[in-house]
């Protein structure tokens, strides 16, 4: 087995209402930030993790991400796998 | 008599107002724990109120996998009565035990107030002391009352009737129609089969007579009063 570092962003469904990502865009704007849109919050999940290869310890992070760390009807999520 | 059970999850907070709501319904009650892994012969179990595990991730999300949820799944698999409130409704959502999910409210605030919502339904478990239409005012408090589902899980609760309280406006023009921006008004859904409910206001918060109105303990009563053997 090898670790591997994992890191998962989770982010809103694109097209589903994103209140605390307009929320910060305004508050960007008013800060004099022009030119900012489309902003979204997410999360960030970092994660050590043991798996044979690095595909496995991809699809090691994919299951966690289906059963528990995306909300599969509003959320949708990325993964980073390295050495 | 029939018996409700109330879980305990690390972080819930509704439990003792829920207890002495079923009580006064003339329920018996029970105590269950997130770890334990049977019912304790409770007829209804309520999972209440509160921020299990903090919040953390999603609301919800991490309580679903207790332990008493394998029993709790099993009781709804049954037909036996299960009710959501607030968290509880998130964890049902959670679970896969109703459809959709609860997501940040539309304003971002924390909401603690009382709404009004209109009961779709009275021929479920959980709302058979009320008439169909009946407006009726009560708290919520939840910053992630929002509900959301996909088009055709929307659809389907509409075409099957199982959108059983929606926020209401237009009788008591104080009270904010809609306070979360949850789709379609919803405040409360059931699953098909009708024995499953998750709603985001607190019945429990409104049932003792010495408050302006115990107009939540028709819930408790529906329940005492669907589930008690005939006599």
């Amino acid at each position: 087995m090898k670790t591997y570092q994992v890191h998962v962003r989770v982010m809103p469904r694109v097209g589903l209402l994103d209140p605390a990502g307009q929320a910060v865009e305004h508050a960007l704007a008013s800060l004099g930030f022009g030119g900012a849109s489309n902003v979204h919050l997410g999360k960030a999940i970092a994660l050590d993790l043991e798996g044979r290869d690095e595909a496995d310890a991809r699809d090691r992070a994919r299951a966690m991400c289906e059963r528990l760390l995306a909300n599969p009807v509003t959320e949708d999520f990325t993964i980073e796998v390295t050495a | 008599m029939v018996t409700v059970g109330v879980v305990s999850f690390p972080g819930s907070n509704c439990e003792a107002e829920t207890f002495r709501a079923a009580e006064r319904a003339g329920a018996g009650t029970v105590s269950i724990w997130h770890r334990d892994t049977d019912l304790k012969g409770a007829d209804v179990v309520i999972l209440p109120g509160g921020f299990s595990y903090g919040d953390y991730l999603r609301t919800g999300a991490i309580a679903r996998f207790s332990p008493v949820m394998t029993a709790v799944t099993r009781h709804a698999e049954a037909g036996g009565a299960v009710l959501g409130i607030c968290n509880g409704f998130q964890i049902l959502c959670e679970a896969g035990l109703l459809p959709g999910a609860l997501v940040r409210n539309g304003g971002l605030h924390y909401l603690s107030r009382p709404v009004d919502v209109r009961i779709e339904r009275n021929d479920t478990v959980f709302t058979r002391e009320y008439h169909e239409g009946q407006v009726i005012r009560i708290p919520v408090g939840h910053g992630d009352g929002r509900y959301v589902a996909p088009p055709e899980v929307l659809d389907m609760l509409q075409a099957d009737g199982l959108v059983v309280l929606r926020y209401h406006s237009g009788v008591m023009l104080d009270a904010p129609a809609n306070p979360n921006e949850a789709t379609d008004d919803i405040a409360a859904i059931c699953n098909p089969a009708g024995n499953v409910m998750g709603m985001m206001p607190h019945p429990e918060r409104l049932a003792d007579p010495n408050l302006d109105s115990d107009v939540g303990l028709g819930v408790f009563h529906s329940m005492v009063s669907s589930l008690a053997p005939a006599q």
